[in-house]
């Protein structure tokens, strides 16, 4: 029964390997922190949210900092989406939220603009200003539709302002 | 075995009524013999007639389907519980026809395992105790060996003393004589004598090996037409029974000078 | 009349799976129940690491390499009709991740490692090794089988963590070395599209199944091989037929369970 100390080595050798090999799957690849939990979770409310899922990335200055950790539907019928961010970013009460599109067709993230507020978010605070996703087609159909009326149309006018708005902030977004 | 301390306390080992059928075919019906306490036993008869099944009985290690296996006339192997089965074998050694030891260890550690299983003695101890029992079986400078590297011979005698390195009240030997060339066979025939006359176990062999058997026998069991018949070599011989007179016909002539 | 007996045959077909199905639900808890008490022989566990995971590694991480460079290459050619072979990490590390890396970890080893441990207990069968352990009171199930099961536990998600890792470096190699995409996406893509608990958790928890799985089959087989060199060979293809089938079996049910 007894084994070489060749044999014990090897086999020490193996699960020291293969743990260290789980380790970096878990830790650099699967992203899990010691904490468990995670980072920061702040909430912002938008009225439109597109093809957002979960686990997309949420981004300040195009930089990765966290990800969506859930989307739900408020009491006013607005969509609810709960942000994992990283808990060591001081980030300011007045940091705004805009759901954007990488590429024109890619997947669609959130990117936070910090404010000046000195004051910070802390966990579970809901971010005040948010922009929402920007639908494609609708955008397309209210263009159609408002080449089609004319300027002398009497509904569009709402549409058209709004679609103007909404390609202004895309704009301003993508700075 | 010098200074063997502790001799055994032979046990009695009687079958009563035993039935075993594999396959369909019916190998033992109402079998009866009985194995004397201390003695050694003998159990021939021709091939496939259930010998070795008869002696895998009385290890529990297979059941029969009908019948008794006394041991010293009250209790009966044949239907004990796992855990008295474990009681039961720690005073029985048996010797595999092919020595059954594990070929993934050394000899020495094929040897020790009882020891270091059961007996809770420090290492030193057991390394005593191993090759003692090397010494009696005459096994010298085998401790790193592999059983894979041991001849015939020396295969037999390394389960031998697994067998015995426990000191067992009843040693059940499988076919030891076969496979082996004449020296050999007379050299393990002495060691059983040997073993017999300084351990003072009851041991039971099977063998088909007549000339051995009337060396060494004290009783032999024959099984004939799934039932068996008993007795002193002499006497059996002398019994006038055909078939045994037809299965001992090499012998037939050294019989009454051999036997003292 | 034929019609009757194909009906027949399959009746006593079935019969015959379930009732093994029973026996080796019975043998899993016997081998667990073992496992579980006291002694623990990390020695005998050390050494049967030994034979199924290292002696596994060398062809486990070729394999995984290999694979990882086929799905590099495939994924690019895909993704680039899309103009998306940014993602290619996250095709390749997802589809190693969750799916292939324990599935053909679990193959290769039942290929490997499972037909040589079923081969192996098969033999000390025929040997009348475990028999020969048995008569030591020592239960066969604890001091052989048992570490060759709890092995193969703990091998197969080492194993297929380390297929997982050389797979993702094979990807790199061909999508971002041999065919020039971008290294930092193709890390970046991957460590974001890779969930902790969904993902590797998730692979994770099918390796060590897988193991579990390989480890029962293979020792049910070898334990209750029939005692002849014929019982060996049909316990050692048994083993890999009724594992690898298993095994994609299985994985269908716990990606559909672990909500996906």
């Amino acid at each position: 029964m007894r084994e070489s100390p060749r044999q014990e080595l090897w086999v020490g050798m193996f699960v020291l390997v293969g743990l260290a090999a789980a380790a970096y799957l878990s830790i650099a690849i699967g992203n899990l922190r010691a904490g468990g939990a995670g980072g920061l979770e702040i909430v912002a409310t938008f009225d439109e949210i597109g093809g957002l899922k979960p686990r997309a990335r949420v981004v300040v200055g195009g930089v990765k900092v966290g990800q969506v950790k859930a989307i739900d539907l408020a009491d006013d019928f607005r969509a609810r989406v709960t942000l994992d961010v990283d808990e060591q970013l001081p980030l300011p009460a007045d940091t705004s939220a805009s759901i954007l599109t990488s590429g024109v067709l890619g997947d669609q993230y959130v990117a936070l603009e910090p404010g000046g507020d000195p004051t910070t978010l802390a966990a579970g605070d809901e971010i005040q200003f948010t922009q929402s996703a920007v639908v494609l087609e609708r955008l397309i159909g209210k263009l159609i539709q408002n080449l089609g009326s004319g300027s002398s149309g009497d509904g569009g006018a709402d549409g058209s302002d709004d679609a103007g708005g909404e390609a202004a902030d895309e704009g301003g977004g993508a700075e | 075995m010098d200074a063997a301390p502790a001799l055994a306390k032979p046990i009695e080992v009687e079958a009563q009524g035993l039935h075993y059928a594999r396959g369909g075919r019916v190998i033992m019906h109402d079998l009866s013999c009985r194995f004397p306490a201390g003695r050694i036993s003998v159990v021939v008869g021709a091939s496939g007639c259930g010998k070795t099944t008869l002696l895998r009985m009385i290890a529990c290690l297979n059941r029969p389907h009908a019948g008794r296996i006394l041991i010293d006339g009250t209790e009966d192997v044949a239907h004990l519980s796992d855990g008295e089965v474990h009681a039961f074998r720690r005073r029985v050694g048996m010797l595999f026809q092919g020595g059954a030891l594990l070929d993934s260890m050394t000899v020495f550690d094929n040897v020790a395992l009882p020891l270091r299983e059961h007996s809770g003695f420090p290492e030193s101890r057991i390394r005593d105790e191993v090759h003692r029992v090397f010494e009696a079986v005459g096994l010298a400078n085998v401790d790193e060996l592999l059983p894979g590297q041991l001849s015939g011979g020396m295969v037999k005698r390394a389960g031998l003393a697994r067998a015995l390195v426990e000191r067992p009240d009843l040693l059940l030997c499988d076919e030891p004589f076969s496979g082996l060339d004449p020296p050999t066979i007379r050299r393990i025939e002495e060691l059983l004598l040997f073993v017999n006359q300084n351990l003072g176990g009851t041991m039971i062999i099977t063998s088909h090996h007549n000339e051995t058997t009337m060396r060494i026998a004290d009783h032999v069991v024959m099984m004939v037409d799934r039932a068996a018949v008993s007795g002193r070599p002499r006497e059996l011989l002398a019994g006038g029974d055909a078939r045994v007179a037809e299965f001992f016909a090499d012998v037939a002539d050294s019989v009454p000078g051999a036997a003292p | 009349m034929s019609a009757l007996g194909g009906v027949q045959s399959l009746g006593a077909r079935s019969i015959a799976f379930v009732r093994d199905l029973g026996r080796f639900s019975v043998f899993s808890l016997r081998l667990g129940n073992a496992a579980r008490r006291p002694p623990y022989r990390w020695r005998r566990l050390v050494r049967e690491i030994y034979d199924t995971g290292v002696l596994s590694l060398v062809i486990v991480c070729i394999s995984g390499l290999a694979v990882g460079m086929v799905l590099g290459l495939q994924g690019h050619n895909t993704l680039a009709r899309f103009g998306a072979t940014g993602s290619l990490g996250a095709v390749v590390g997802l589809s190693l991740i969750r799916e292939l890396g324990p599935v053909l970890t679990s193959l290769l080893v039942a290929g490997r490692a499972g037909s040589a441990m079923a081969a192996e207990i098969a033999s000390m069968v025929v040997t009348e090794q475990l028999d020969g352990l048995r008569m030591m009171s020592v239960d066969p199930l604890d001091f052989v089988v048992a570490p060759k099961a709890q092995a193969m536990l703990i091998s197969m998600p080492l194993l297929s963590t380390l297929f997982v890792l050389f797979g993702i470096f094979g990807g790199y190699v061909v999508g971002v070395v041999v065919l020039g995409g971008d290294p930092g996406s193709y890390m970046s893509t991957l460590t974001d599209a890779v969930v902790f608990r969904d993902d590797v958790l998730g692979g994770f928890l099918k390796a060590g199944v897988f193991g579990l799985l390989v480890g029962l089959v293979a020792t049910y087989r070898g334990y209750t091989a029939l005692p002849t060199s014929t019982g060996v060979s049909a316990a050692a293809t048994s083993t890999v037929v009724i594992a690898s089938v298993a095994t994609l079996i299985v994985d269908y049910f716990i990606t559909a369970l672990w909500g996906y």
